[in-house]
Parts: C-alpha cells; structure tokens; sequence
C-alpha cells in the first residue's frame, strides 16, 4: 500500500546571509493510510514549517515529498492547486474562516473551487455543520460564533472535498478543553471512518488522542512513540477530567 | 470554479465594502461624466457659434469701415459705395446689397419705453440678413423710397412694448418720430439674436431723415449669387468699395468678411475650448483611474490573508486575479455608465451658456477608458496577490 505521506530530507531555509534559519533540516516522516499521528515539539521547533510543507502550502528547499505516490516537487502552479483543494484538508490554529461569508458559505467554498455544483455543495456543506454538530449556525458569520464553533467550521470545511489526508496545525490551541474536546471528538470518528490524519500540538492530552507521536527538534524528528491501543483509553480518560 | 462562481464572488467582494465601492464608483462616476460633459459644451459652444454666424444668413458677405493705422483719414462707407456695389459690370458677383445705418434710440409706446438699437436699411434686409417676419408683413422697396415711417420689431421688444397684445398697425414713437408697426421679427433663439430680438428694422432714408443724418453706413451687408461665387463676390466688393472712396486697396482700411472666414476663426476658437476642456476632462479621468488602482491594492492588501485561504482551499491562481479583476472592473463599469448617465442628465441643462451636445463618439471614448484603467490598474494588484504562495498570503494581516 502506497504511504499517504513520504517526507525523505525536507529542508527550508529562511532568510540569507547571517540571519539564515533552518526551520526544516532532513525532516522525514512516512505515514500509512488510516493513521492518526500527533507532532509535537517546543516552540520554533519546525513544526508549522514543515505542516505547511506537507499540506503544499510552503515549497521545501530541498528534499523529495511524494503525497500519496505523487512527487509534489514536480507539480505545476495549477496541480498543486487542485492537490491543496482535493488531496488535502486544513486546519489552521486560527481558523482562518473568511469573515464576510456565513459559516455555510465557508465550508462551501472549497467544493466550488474544485467545481462542484452549487446545488451539491450546499447539500454537502450542510450534512458536513450537521456532522459538526453546528447546522443551527449554518448563516451566522464566524464573528457570531464561539472559537471552538468556528474551529468545527473549519473542521467540516476541510472534509468536504473528502480529502486523503487531513492536517491540523494546533487545532486545538486556541480553544478551552472543553471545545477542545468537541474538536477532538469529531477528528477522532473521522479517524475510525478512516480518514489518515497529521496533528501539531503541545498539549499531551491531545497527543494522546493519536496512534502514533512524532517529536520534533531543530527542524527534524528525533523520536517517535507508538501506542497503539492507548489512543481510546486515553480519550476516556481525558474526556473525563474535562 | 464556473464564471458564474467567480462573478458571485466579485459582488460579494464589492459588498464586503460599500462605503468603499460607493467612493470609487463615485470617482469614475465623475471622471467619465466630466470628459462627456465637457466635450459636449465645447462641442455645444462650436456649433452655437456656427448657428449664430449661419443665422446672419446665408453666402453673406460684411463690409466694415475700418481705422487706417497711420489714422490719417477715417474712410467712411459712403451710400455712394453701396450704389456702386450694385452696378451688374463691376460686380456681377454680387446679387443683394443691404447698406445699413444703425443707432440708438428711446423707442416708446403708451407709458412703457426702451432703449433698443434702431437699424435703417432698404427692403431685402430681411431676406438676405435670413431676418423673416413673424407676424404682419416687413417694409417694402417704396416704404424707402418714399421714406415712410414704418418699423418692424424685434420679438422681445414687441414683448416689452406691447405684452399680449398685437402690435401690427400700432404706433410707436422711435426718438421723437411716431411710426407705425408693420410687422414683428421670428425670435432668434440663439445667442446672437438677442440684439436682433430687441431691435427695431427701418427704412434707411427715414433713419437717415428722422435719426442718424446723411451720415456714413454702419456697414454694408452684400449676398452673393452663389456658395461658389462668394470668393470673387469679395474680391469684386473690395474693389468697388475702394475706388469709390478714391483709395487703393492696399490703403483700404475698411474690411470684407465673408462667412466661411467668421466659421472658421470661430471654429478654431471651439476646438481650442474644446481641446482645453477636454484636457480638463482627461485629467479628472486620470485622477478616477488613480482611485480605482488605490482601492484595489488597499482591497488587495486587506485581502491578502482571504487570498491565502482561498488558496488552501484549492484556489487557483487564476481564479483568484479573475475575481479581483472582475471586481475592478464591475465597479468601473457601473462608475462608468453612471457618468454616462449624469452627464446625459445634466446635459438637459444650459452649461456656461450653452446646451452641450453629447456625441456617441466621446460616451464610447469615457466609459472604455474607464473600463480600461479599471481592467488594467486593477489587474495589476490582483496579480500580484494570485503570484503569492499561499503560506506568504496566510501570514500576511
Ligand atoms: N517566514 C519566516 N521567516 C523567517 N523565519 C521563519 C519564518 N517562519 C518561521 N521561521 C523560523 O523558523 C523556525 C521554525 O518555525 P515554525 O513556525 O515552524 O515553528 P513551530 O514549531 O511551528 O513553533 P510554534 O510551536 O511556536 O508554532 C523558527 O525559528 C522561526 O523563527
Ligand atoms: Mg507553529
């Protein structure tokens, strides 16, 4: 079975000269179809650099990426384009919902770029807020809508195009534990139904919630936990002291 | 994303900011309906000279007595002259000879008067000077050679004298001298009628007799025999007039002007307005542009993290310049038609003295500059935006 993610010597250098940052340096990371893995590291660790690579958000400087059997390095403006609407699902620490649209309007939107029908797509992007539990807010604006609500917009968002892999870049960090388990809980049945999910975080209760932990140092991962039945003892128990 | 997606997007782009999209509308609103506008008072101010120079009437030629510049004699026009003008020989070119005389003088009727500029001249005055009579009938060729006091009026002098009522066979008194109205002049509605309008037509040897004395002609109006013969008809004048004041014509200081001369140096004098106004025009054309291209980096640049979601989203680049140049372009477009619209509305209006007349020419000119710029202008930072990775677009705020 071809591997969703095959990240081998990824590197990204910011800036020239004497202020040179090397966010990204040999990072390599392979992950099998129906995985669930959480990246954690400290802080400028890389972990943003290297999501945003992997999402063909970000080009790397170096290094070779195939999403699922594709060499990303080798696609033109327009292919990457429709990989990043119809391969891909994000989700952003700041939701990064458009303002001006209502919340049905958002999750509709990346079904339109990739051409389906506006009919189709409002079908689909309702069944997607009821799946998050928010087809009552359906018309509000993300400014009428709690973080943890928003978040979940952008959660049914990034599954609407049915995308083979989804990345959360902290999705949960601006939210209190509770939204934060709401998120969680819908990631999670999305994983069982599934879909292969790639998740940054800090917090370890949320990195409990994966099959597999990536940690991250000075631009490359250093070690990686496998705890495999954990993942639904610990959601109990998180669930729990929330 | 299908045309129609994209133009949805536009509109919910230029609704995302109405204040905004209602000030730049309002720019090119006003640099579109200013070129129109302008251009057509000038055309308007062109065409008002050429009616009014066409209203002295028509293959018509001037001769005015004139200062000689050593000012050693001023050379009167003499009746000699307008007589001589008329011999078939010496001027064969020359088929009406209207000599003038012309004063100022208190003409009165009842307890109402006026001042109003008398005019002696023989009968064909009003054919030839395209001078009809409205009501009643003009003087006739033995009205002068008897010297009968009789007068035709100018339209709002007949107004001012007698309101309503029918001034034909009522007796005015001109100076000191009563007469008896004929007949009332066709207003002229242009606005070198208006002395024609508030002016008094007499027989010039009654003039002569009751107001001026046999003294020099004011002028001498000449028709030719035809559009083709006006050339020779003021050569011919020229030469007559000369010998019969005992000049040459190198020492003539009076002048011969035809009709064609006037339209021209008038027509000259209109495209220059013209050209200025047009300048005028342009610039606050520019200045609208300016404000387009400003809205849309500003709209750009607020933008720019929409412009990166959209991205993630799966947003091509193409799609993405294609909403912002279709937003620029819709706003210029209604700004544009907009202009149209106010200046065809203001155009109803008099605009320094004239109506302007708007030509197909300058609304097709106005609205597609207007399009342009916003095509173009707008383009330019809709481009730049669709160029940026999406990373670069995400952490823009
Ligand atoms: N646009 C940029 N220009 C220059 N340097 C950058 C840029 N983005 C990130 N960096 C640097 O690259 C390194 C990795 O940044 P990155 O955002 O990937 O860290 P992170 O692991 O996501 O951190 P955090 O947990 O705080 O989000 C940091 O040292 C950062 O300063
Ligand atoms: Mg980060």
């Amino acid at each position: 079975m071809t591997a969703v993610i095959d990240a081998r010597g990824l590197t990204r250098i910011y800036g020239s000269g004497e202020s040179q940052v090397a966010a990204l340096a040999g990072f390599d990371l392979t992950v099998e179809p129906g995985e669930f893995v959480a990246v954690m590291g400290a802080s400028g660790s890389g972990k943003s650099t290297a999501m945003n690579i992997l999402g063909c958000l970000d080009v790397p400087d170096d290094g070779t990426y195939l999403l699922d059997g594709k060499n990303v390095g080798r696609m033109g403006a327009r292919q990457l384009a429709r990989v990043r609407g119809r391969t891909i699902g994000f989700v952003f620490q700041s939701f990064n919902l458009v303002s001006r649209m209502s919340a049905l309007r958002n999750v509709e939107l990346p079904m339109l770029y990739a051409g389906v029908s506006r009919r189709e797509a409002r079908r689909r992007a309702t069944a997607a807020l009821d799946m998050v539990g928010l087809s009552h807010r359906a018309t509000h604006r993300p400014s009428e809508l709690s973080g943890g609500q928003q978040q979940r917009v952008a959660v049914a968002r990034s599954l609407v195009n049915t995308p083979t892999l989804l990345l959360a870049d902290e999705p949960t960090g601006n939210l209190d534990s509770a939204s934060a388990e709401q998120v969680l809980e819908v990631l999670e049945a999305i994983n069982r139904a599934g879909r292969t999910i790639v998740l940054i975080t800090h917090d370890h209760d949320v990195a409990s919630h994966a099959g597999r932990i990536a940690h991250m140092r000075d631009g490359r991962i250093v070690a990686v936990d496998t705890r495999v039945p954990a993942a639904a003892g610990a959601a109990v128990a998180s669930g729990g002291t929330a | 994303m299908s045309p129609w997606e994209v133009l949805l997007s536009a509109l919910s782009g230029i609704g995302g900011n109405v204040t905004r999209a209602a000030l730049t509308l309002l720019g090119v609103l006003i640099g579109v309906g200013s070129v129109i506008l302008l251009l057509g008072v000038g055309s308007g101010a062109t065409a008002n000279v050429a009616e009014q120079i066409e209203g002295l009437g028509s293959n018509t030629i001037t001769v005015s007595p004139g200062f000689s510049r050593g000012a050693t004699r001023f050379q009167d026009l003499t009746l000699d002259a307008a007589e001589a003008l008329q011999a078939p020989d010496a001027a064969p070119d020359i088929a009406e000879v209207v000599p003038q005389v012309s004063t100022s003088a208190t003409v009165a009727h009842g307890t109402v008067s006026t001042s109003a500029t008398v005019t002696g001249t023989t009968a064909n005055y009003f054919t030839v000077t395209n001078s009809p009579v409205a009501i009643g009938t003009p003087f006739r060729d033995e009205d002068n050679a008897a010297a009968r006091k009789v007068a035709v009026i100018g339209a709002s002098l007949a107004e001012d004298l007698f309101d309503q009522a029918d001034p034909v066979g009522q007796t005015i008194t001109v100076g000191t001298t009563p007469f008896t109205v004929y007949g009332v002049l066709h207003a002229k509605d242009t606005a070198g009628g208006s002395s024609a309008n508030s002016g008094i037509v007499i027989p010039l040897t009654r003039a002569q007799r009751s107001l001026t004395g046999y003294t020099a002609l004011s002028s001498i109006t000449l028709q030719a025999a035809s559009a083709e013969s006006i050339d020779a008809a003021a050569a011919q004048a020229e030469l007559v007039v000369a010998e019969s004041l005992g000049v040459t014509t190198e020492d003539a200081t009076f002048t011969v002007t035809t009709q064609s001369q006037l339209l021209e140096a008038s027509t000259s004098v209109g495209s220059t307005l013209s050209a200025m106004l047009a300048a005028i025009a342009a610039i606050s054309l520019v200045v609208g542009g300016i404000g387009v291209t400003n809205i849309m980096l500003v709209t750009v640049s607020e933008r720019t993290r929409e412009i990166g979601i959209r991205k993630a989203l799966g947003a091509t680049g193409a799609a993405i310049s294609a909403q912002f140049i279709l937003e620029a372009t819709l706003l210029s477009l209604a700004g544009g038609a907009l202009g149209v619209a106010a200046a065809l509305g203001a155009s109803r209006f008099e605009i320094m003295g004239t109506r302007p007349v708007i030509s197909a020419g300058s609304v097709v000119l106005a609205a597609g500059v207007s399009v342009a710029i916003g095509v173009f202008f707008g383009g330019y930072p809709a481009i730049r935006a669709s160029l940026l990775t999406p990373v670069a677009a995400l952490r823009h705020d």
